[in-house]
């Protein structure tokens, strides 16, 4: 049976995406140790002792985030989440930064680790090395590959692999990208966030509703209908003779029917992405996906229900899966 | 503190790449990194003029490394990367994959495309064989200071990015070859036509960043005109110069005199500016508020 | 998640009943009912953070008044106007859109990617203030029938009936967690 990781932002959402059939759920604490660090989101120490003890009675495993880089001069605050986690008696944590890969391994040799994507490994020398230097257990995949090249990636490794099947894409090499503090000053590396909502401004500019980033024009809509979120990478811009969506286009991942593939390619979990959407976003895919993953163990055909309108530009892709993508 | 001269980034044809380290080989600066960094595909193109820019580089007192890829996938790239280490040159490493294959006991450099963010990382990469450190540029001086005292305590040199065009991601996805609607794998070297990166602007004419190839750099160029004094007293080791297009002796010799003291950043600004691609420049990463911030006058 | 291919708009015969409504008393039961709310979910201040002093105009389109939630002072308050009132953020959209996120029923963001809710302001404190609600699992049949207190048997079968006319979801969907401490 292949393990549905799933994505919880709040205790309620955890608790949406057990009940729904999460096998693992993965969530990060309130500050900039994850990847995710948006207002009103995540776990106080407090509050992720109570929701792991829970999960687990369910069945379910819980996986923690502490996939930002260290501040130089802060790293203090890292190495007590790893104590929290562990505390907490989670599962795993899902490490990118190999100063904190290091400390973890060196200090906490018995909490699992789990390469995140932010490390963005995406070859069997990068995850060997990783796996090596600080026996992590499982990589997650960067959101680049093709199935037949997580497939052969498999081949090399003896690590499990982790592969997203659904939500927002990262056009860039994940943990590689300082577009957002170019624009704020805020990144995903250093502060945990994206494209960040403090820095959002939507400002009618004559017939048009103008949605900026920083200061920068990522799109420009007609007033009566509102601009998307201007997330950097999926903006609208013009080089020389073209206008368009130069990076990607507003589309989200579904990759469900992709996963007897990925099952073959010898994958252990999929990961599904969105800590930041609600619970009942959670509770809807985890469903669709539980029973995608219910479906192949028992040899039936995939069911598909439709989740496109859950999406960012209402559309779906297969990403990188299909090597057209690049 | 010294010069450092990048791996060029763009793709140039064999003759400007020799040209240009012929030329390098008398410019004021330390050492030299040459190599391949953004594409596989590049590399024929013009990797026979790599051995004589070494040697030629060697022979006028440079030290030099090697680059690896900053961001390898294909097994053609993982059989380069370890090809590398067999140059008998140092090697900067831009892709952590480079350290599977890195042989025991082998001193190597870090490229400013590694997350290298704490002093936790800076320690582990020393202990592997790590002698300098380019760092990302998006850290703040804070961070660049906390590194610097890292990096002496750990024997390792910290450099840090003084002027070109900012790496800001690198992607599987080839924009250059999306631009022009064509796949990745049929780019017909597209990006070859843009030697300083293809500007990308907002939909209200703002420069906002530059694509080359898989890269994404921003628009503006980054310069440490005004920062100078504030990184060596920081104890930055090294400053990175990355190869841009126009007169980059001049840039070379502009910087060193700066870095003597002998000038201004007011007069480096003006002396550069003209042939700064994109036409400005950004240093917000090394005090906010963000990274294309530049709170400077700007000369007339 | 029901489905929401379209999100229910309040009838306009409703709508338009609903004009001559005096607002200061609605204002004083919609802050009665705010206050008792915020009383039992003390986490949905923790959760807004520095956004715990903000003003959020909930701009509900098919209603004929605006609403605003005004938490400076540390004091809750939930009014109606038929003017705009000034606030860090607003928040616009058909009233079940509101309900139906606060009951978990509906996911915010994808209603912004449908565009049945538009956010202007501080986008923030938005995000903030969705995040919380989301966590605080809120149920407003319930708090509204406990609110009632004696009048509960009347109260109970018409929020059901109100449900059944509007299409609008006016209690939690998801009671799933119950057990879990």
């Amino acid at each position: 049976m292949m393990e549905l990781v799933c994505p919880a932002g709040t205790p309620a959402a955890l608790r949406a995406a057990v009940e729904a059939g999460a096998h693992a759920v993965y969530c990060g604490f309130s500050d900039e140790t994850n990847a995710r660090n948006f207002p009103g989101l995540n776990f106080s120490p407090e509050e992720l002792v109570p929701a792991v003890a829970g999960a687990h009675k369910r069945g379910a495993k819980v996986l923690v985030a502490l996939n930002t880089f260290p501040r130089a001069g802060g790293e203090k605050l890292w190495h007590q989440r790893l104590a929290d986690a562990e505390a907490a008696g989670v599962d795993a944590v899902i490490l990118a930064d190999i100063g904190l890969l290091d400390y973890a391994a060196t200090h906490h040799p018995n909490l699992r680790r789990h390469l995140s994507v932010q490390a963005a490994a995406a070859n069997p020398d990068a995850i060997n090395f990783y796996a090596e230097a600080f026996d992590v257990k499982r990589v997650v995949l960067p959101r680049v590959l093709t199935v037949a090249e997580i497939s052969a990636i498999n081949k090399e490794i003896d690590v499990e692999t982790e592969a997203f099947v659904f939500g927002g894409l990262c056009v860039m090499a994940e943990g590689r990208c300082a577009l957002s503090s170019y624009a704020t000053g805020l990144s995903p590396n250093m502060n945990g966030v994206c494209s960040p909502a403090s820095h959002v401004v939507y400002a009618e500019e004559g017939p048009d509703l103008a949605a900026k980033l920083g200061g920068f024009t990522i799109h420009r809509t007609p007033k009566d209908r509102p601009a998307p979120y201007p997330t950097l990478c999926k903006g609208c811009f013009t080089s020389g003779e073209q206008t368009g969506h130069v990076f990607e286009d507003p589309v989200s991942l579904d990759a469900r029917h992709l996963i007897p593939a990925l099952a073959k390619a010898g994958v252990t979990a999929l990961k599904i992405e969105g800590r930041q959407r609600s619970r009942a976003y959670v509770a809807e895919v985890v469903r669709a996906f539980r029973a995608a993953t219910d479906a192949l163990a028992d040899g039936r055909e995939l069911p598909l229900a439709e989740l496109a309108r859950l999406t960012e530009g209402q559309s779906a892709t297969a990403g990188a899966y299909a090597k057209t993508w690049r | 503190m010294d010069l450092t001269v990048g791996s060029n980034l763009f793709f140039w044809t064999a003759e400007a790449t020799r040209k240009f380290y012929a030329d390098l080989a008398q410019a004021p600066v330390s050492r030299v990194v040459v190599g391949e960094v953004v594409c596989s595909k590049r590399l024929p193109f013009w990797e026979a003029e790599i051995p004589t820019a070494l040697a030629t580089l060697q022979a006028a007192g440079k030290e030099v490394a090697i680059s690896t890829l900053g961001l390898v996938t294909l097994k053609r790239e993982r059989n380069q990367t370890d090809d590398i280490f067999g140059m008998g040159v140092p090697v900067e490493i831009n892709d952590i994959t480079a350290l599977k294959h890195l042989p025991e006991n082998t001193p190597f450099w870090v490229g400013p495309l590694v997350n290298v963010y704490n002093e936790g990382t800076v320690a582990y990469l020393a202990r592997r064989g790590a002698t300098r450190i380019c760092l990302p540029p998006e850290l703040p001086l804070a961070s660049i200071a906390t590194l610097a005292k890292a990096g002496k305590e750990a024997g390792v040199k910290i450099e840090v990015w003084g002027h070109g065009r900012l790496p800001l991601a690198i992607s599987a996805r080839c924009y250059h070859a999306r631009l022009h609607d064509r796949a990745k794998d049929n780019c017909q070297f597209i990006c070859g036509e843009d030697w300083d990166g293809r500007e990308v602007d907002t939909l209200d004419g703002q420069a906002f960043l530059s694509v080359n190839g898989v890269q994404t750099l921003s628009a503006a160029t980054g310069c440490a005109a005004y920062y100078t004094e504030a990184l060596r007293d920081a104890g930055v080791d090294s400053l990175r110069l990355s190869p841009q297009t126009g007169d980059f002796m001049g840039l070379c010799a502009a910087y060193a005199d700066r870095i003597a003291g002998n000038i201004t950043p007011e007069a480096l600004v003006a002396q550069l500016l003209p042939e700064a691609p994109g036409g400005r420049f950004a240093d917000g990463f090394f005090t906010g508020p963000s990274g294309s911030d530049w709170a400077h006058p700007i000369p007339a | 998640m029901s489905d929401h291919d379209q999100i229910p708009r309040l009838p306009k015969l409703m709508g338009r009943a609903m004009r001559p409504l005096p607002l200061a008393p609605l204002s004083v039961t919609l802050t009665l009912l705010a206050r008792r709310i915020a009383k039992r979910h003390p986490g949905l201040f923790q959760r807004l953070g520095q956004y715990r002093e903000a003003r959020f105009l909930l701009d509900a389109t098919d209603l004929p008044f605006k609403l605003l939630l005004d938490l400076r002072g540390g004091k809750v308050k939930l009014t109606a106007h038929r003017n705009v009132p000034q606030a860090e953020a607003r928040i616009a959209g058909p009233i079940a859109g509101f309900l139906g996120m606060m009951h978990g029923a509906y996911d915010g963001d994808a209603l912004f990617f449908s565009r049945d809710l538009i956010v202007e302001g501080d986008t923030s404190a938005v995000v903030a203030l969705r995040n919380a609600i989301d966590d605080a699992e809120l149920d407003l049949a319930a708090e509204l029938t406990e609110l009632a207190g004696p009048l509960k048997p009347f109260v109970q079968p018409a929020v059901t009936l109100a449900e059944k006319r509007s299409g609008m979801v006016l209690h939690r969907v998801d009671t799933l967690a119950g057990g879990w401490t």
